[in-house]
């Protein structure tokens, strides 16, 4: 199955920018359905990237966080070529990960 | 019963001071604050209101401060996708954190911003209505903020 | 008492109503449809009413009226949520039916780079066909059954097919037949005419008063409307096709919805395609 982690990290100098757009329903557990019956939350809790085995950009999301949520970042220490290891937990205990080469 | 519930709270007192003494003692760990590592804020994510948030995260309070700049428009489009994003000059910046007033969870996010990391944010959340989003930003481990209301004609958490 | 009351202006509406059908098939009968005219003032109205606006401009809709708006729509395009349509409409388009054939069989250039071709007329049939129709004729002649037009694998489908079109001109052709020249002037009368309880027609809102708000909203010009379509849209949280839209409106304006590719919506689609001939493709598009 296709990732939900779609990323584009581009180095420029020893800056590197990273863009990343994650399918997820982020429900807060506010909505109801149409039956009228509450959506329990289901969202995110924690978005990892991770570049040469370090930490470099860590959120920790609650459900106000739109769907399909974007994040933009940017670290220095990147190169292209370089991996980007980017996973995330959800507080279903789902999660999913992806490297990306830094371009 | 009122004697039962009055020994109980002894009880609790007694190991809070218990607790407290302990920490004075230097015998234990001070409790991370979430803000300061890796571990889920929970609790922070759980208060309602954004005074309440931001003690439960970071357990200190924050000045305003024009080194924080935060961009989020005057009417959102639509309150369940807003951009909103946060730059700062502030020096040693370790974490980065949004609230939205009105929200019902006042937290939105919280970012950890290891060293090597810009202190520059781009995020998308959602607001109920009409409030102020409020970014914070932990500088040499101090907090600075930065408040824009924001217009929310169309809400963001209804269907 | 009660009755006469109701009467008499029941009486007087239908004297109007008639009045205007007189007058329109005067009108008609004095002046031939003229679909090229037509275009051209249609397009001549919106660039003169706003004439700051960059004429591809137009197919941003709201996004073109107002500059709050566009900040948080060149924010939101930076990376957008249709992203997962397109991928998704790619893997659907190539992905082989069960007798092994593709959509690619059934369009002309195996159905890359032509969406700003449709609806178009079939002569062989008499009717308007729209993208969606063909999509679903494709997977009924070939042994699948028909998806829903106004849910997510349609959205996807024309995601991509729109895509592969990104920048190309709408190029909607009215043949040398009657039936066309009357498909299209069907689509203009329903564009035109006022229905439902609000008593509003698509021109009250995106002819009179694009740039103004209707509650929240800020209304989309008429000209390049269907460009970007599909949308994903804030306020659905997903992606929504040319069928939602047209129907979700009708119950928006609190006139009875049609069903998906009725033949007024498919004069509909033919009708403001048609006049927003030369504007650019640009869908997918993000939209409040």
């Amino acid at each position: 199955m296709a990732s939900t982690i779609r990323v584009r990290a581009t180095a420029t100098g020893d800056t590197t920018e990273v863009q990343a757009l994650i399918q997820h329903p982020m429900d807060s557990g506010y909505v109801k359905d149409a039956k009228g019956q509450l959506i329990p939350p289901h969202f995110i809790q924690q978005l990892t990237f991770e570049h040469n085995g370090k930490t470099v950009f860590l959120a920790d999301w609650g459900p106000a966080v739109s769907k399909d949520p974007y994040v933009k970042f940017a670290f220095k220490g990147g190169a292209k070529g370089d991996d980007l290891k980017i996973s995330w937990t959800d507080n279903k205990g789902a999660s999913d990960s992806l490297t990306a080469k830094i371009q | 019963m009122p004697s039962a519930s009055l020994s109980t709270s002894r009880r609790l007192i007694l190991q809070g001071a218990g607790l407290v003494a302990l920490f004075g003692l230097g015998a234990l760990p001070m409790p991370a604050l979430a803000a300061a590592n890796d571990k889920y804020p929970e609790d922070a994510f759980k208060q309602n209101g954004d005074a309440d948030a931001l003690k439960a995260l970071y357990g200190k309070t924050a000045e305003a401060s024009d080194k924080v700049k935060l961009d989020a428009p005057e009417i959102a489009e639509n309150g369940a996708v807003v951009p909103i994003a946060v730059a700062t000059t502030l020096p040693n910046v370790t974490s980065i954190s949004f609230f939205v007033s009105e929200n019902p969870n006042a937290l939105a996010a919280s970012y950890v911003i290891p060293e090597g990391t810009l202190p520059n944010i781009s995020n998308r959340l959602k607001m109920a209505k009409t409030c102020n989003v409020i970014a914070i930003v932990e500088s040499d481990g101090k907090l600075f903020s930065a408040t824009k209301e924001v217009k929310v004609t169309v809400g963001g958490c209804g269907g | 008492m009660r009755v006469r009351h109701i009467l008499r202006p029941l009486a007087a509406a239908i004297a109007a109503a008639a009045l205007t059908c007189a007058a329109a098939s005067a009108i008609a009968a004095e002046t031939p449809a003229d679909p090229a005219a037509d275009a051209k003032a249609f397009q001549k109205y919106f660039t003169d009413k706003f004439p700051k606006v960059k004429y591809e401009d137009f197919v941003n809709g709201p996004y073109s009226m107002n500059e709050d708006m566009r900040k948080q729509w060149q924010e939101i395009e930076q990376f957008p949520p249709y992203e997962f349509a397109l991928d998704a409409g790619k893997e659907m388009f190539s992905k082989p039916f069960k007798n092994g054939k593709t959509y690619a069989d059934c369009f002309p250039n195996g159905g890359i780079g032509i969406r700003q071709n449709y609806p178009y007329f079939d002569e062989k049939e008499g009717k308007v066909v729209t993208l969606e129709l063909a999509l679903n004729r494709c997977r009924e002649a070939n042994g699948e059954a028909p998806i829903s037009y106004v849910k997510d694998d349609m959205a996807s489908l024309t995601a991509y097919m729109a895509y592969t079109s990104r920048g190309k001109p709408m190029s909607i052709k009215i043949p040398n037949d009657p039936r066309a020249l009357a498909a299209y002037e069907d689509g203009k009368r329903y564009f035109y005419t006022r229905r439902g309880q609000l008593n509003f027609s698509c021109a009250s809102c995106h002819v009179q008063s694009p740039g103004e708000h209707i509650r929240a909203e800020t209304l989309a010009p008429a000209l390049g409307i269907l460009n970007a379509m599909p949308i994903y849209r804030s306020e659905w949280s997903g992606m929504g096709t040319i069928s939602r839209r047209f129907t979700s409106c009708n119950s928006q304006t609190r006139a009875v919805p049609l069903e998906p590719q009725s033949d007024e919506y498919r004069d509909l689609e033919y009708y403001l395609s048609y006049v927003s001939n030369g504007l650019p493709i640009s869908g997918p598009g993000a939209r409040p």
